[in-house]
């Protein structure tokens, strides 16, 4: 197996139903002889995994046989929810998580305040009601909120855009 | 997991260094490119990563005092997240400082093993908040500050720093918009609510003028780096400004505050301060007693076992 296709098979430790490679962290793979360097980029400039899936990649490609691994960090351009792929999608939707929209696109000038959150159609992705509330823009993690359906009561994370 | 090994169950790793202080956590700028721009003092760009790290490094060291004080399950979980944001930043930039310095101290040895005179920090990022209200006023002022600022850090001319800007625009955004909702909410809310939000409003007016007032180095790397620079044309494209002039973000930072103040039915506090906050600046090493009780509690384990190991 390739190096990149080892290392895009590392899952993430905070949401392990998604590969590095689906979440969109996963910036370059360069193979030379039993060498890799692999680069990656953090979600948030506070995650905590990224320690975790430094020592998650080189477990996996030393015991792919490669013998010398180096992990890289690049910062720009920052990660976006975006870079998350259709099957990663698929992935949290299948978790019951509900996947992030677009991320928001910024005219020139400041940044907008947003005052009340603004209402957009998320789905319930337990009973599929097509409209949820926020009840709050941080929960388990950095990079999800949390919601609630109207119709069956129940909370629910959904990856918030950036 | 049995309970009667629950520690030795918790260190069962081979890779412990997660762990503790001073065991090697992963330097966060692994691999970036550590060039600075041509024509940058390195003593300038180290004080000035400094002192955006400490800013960042303090306020998130405040926000973490909060965990388990908050209204609502939801709000702890907010200010932890936010406190993280925080501390990433914080060690995005001391990281860069310690580089650019280039004296062989690492993040930790900025963090842990300075003075309070040593520290850079704007005074707002020190106050104890006497109340939730105080929090997100406070939180309010800063998060507007720092969010025009990263914003138009993400055109410097150091790659670190546009980098780190651009990254935290995404992540102070959701800060601003916490606090702001919290202040609607409160000071749109009851008569008592209304009367403590207008009194945190009070309280922190006096402490933003600081966060305009530009020092030295500021100037100097907002300038770029002077025509005509020993490095010449030969040294690289021509660099623009690295650092922001913070005196040129007021008029963005006075709209937003206006809006939310408007919104959550407050007045702007008269600018009367008691004298004591126009003299000199956290940026020049002048703090307020505040500051040593965070060091205690934040530095006390890294001091007491240098370099321990458990």
């Amino acid at each position: 197996m390739t190096a990149a296709a080892v290392a895009a098979r590392v899952t993430d430790p905070e949401l392990p139903m998604l590969t590095l490679a689906d979440l969109g962290i996963l910036r370059r793979v360069d193979e030379s002889g039993d060498g890799v360097v692999v680069t990656i980029t953090p979600t948030y400039s506070g995650c905590p995994a990224m320690r975790t899936i430094q020592d998650d990649l080189t477990d996996a490609l030393h015991g792919a046989g490669y013998a010398r691994v180096e992990v890289r960090t690049v910062l720009s351009p920052a990660w976006s929810t975006d870079w998350i792929t259709p099957a990663g999608r698929d992935k949290l939707v299948a978790a019951g998580i509900s996947p992030p929209g677009a991320a928001p696109r910024r005219a020139s000038g400041p940044v907008p305040l947003t005052l009340v959150p603004r209402r957009r159609a998320i789905g319930c992705p337990q009973c599929g009601h097509p409209d949820t509330e926020e009840i709050a823009a941080f929960s388990a993690t950095a990079c999800r909120s949390l919601r609630r359906c109207p119709v069956c009561r129940e909370p629910f994370e959904h990856v918030k855009e950036i | 997991m049995s309970f009667d090994a629950a520690y030795e169950a918790l260190t069962d790793h081979d890779d412990d260094a997660r762990w503790a202080y001073g065991t090697g956590f992963t330097d966060p700028l692994a691999g970036v490119d550590s060039a600075v721009p041509p024509g940058v003092d390195r003593g300038d760009l180290t004080a000035y990563c400094l002192a955006l790290g400490d800013d960042a490094l303090i306020m998130s060291h405040r926000l973490q005092q909060w965990v388990t004080r908050a209204p609502e399950l939801e709000d702890e979980l907010a200010l932890a997240n936010i406190a993280l944001d925080l501390l990433g930043q914080a060690r995005l930039l001391l990281s860069r400082a310690a580089e650019v310095e280039d004296a062989g101290r690492d993040e930790d040895a900025l963090a842990y093993l300075r003075d309070a005179a040593e520290f850079r920090n704007v005074r707002l990022v020190e106050r104890a908040d006497a109340d939730f209200a105080h929090l997100v006023a406070r939180l309010l002022v800063f998060a507007t500050w720092r969010l025009a600022l990263l914003d138009g850090l993400s055109a410097s001319a150091d790659p670190v720093l546009a980098a780190i800007g651009a990254k935290g625009v995404k992540e102070v955004t959701y800060h601003r918009d916490y606090a702001a909702r919290w202040v609607v909410r409160l000071g749109d809310g009851t008569e008592i609510s209304h009367a403590r939000m207008q009194a945190a409003i009070d309280a922190v007016t006096p402490l933003i003028d600081e966060l305009f007032r530009p020092d030295q180095i500021e100037l100097r790397l907002a300038a770029g780096p002077a025509v005509g620079s020993a490095a010449g044309p030969a040294a690289g494209p021509a660099a623009g400004p690295v650092a922001v002039d913070p005196s040129t973000l007021r008029s963005e930072f006075d709209a937003v505050w206006s809006q939310v103040l408007e919104a959550a039915t407050l007045r702007a506090a008269g600018l009367a301060p008691d004298g004591a906050e126009l003299r000199g600046s956290g940026r020049d090493g002048l703090h307020t007693a505040e500051l040593t009780g965070i060091l205690a509690e934040l530095q006390g384990v890294a001091r007491s076992l240098p370099g321990g190991v458990w």
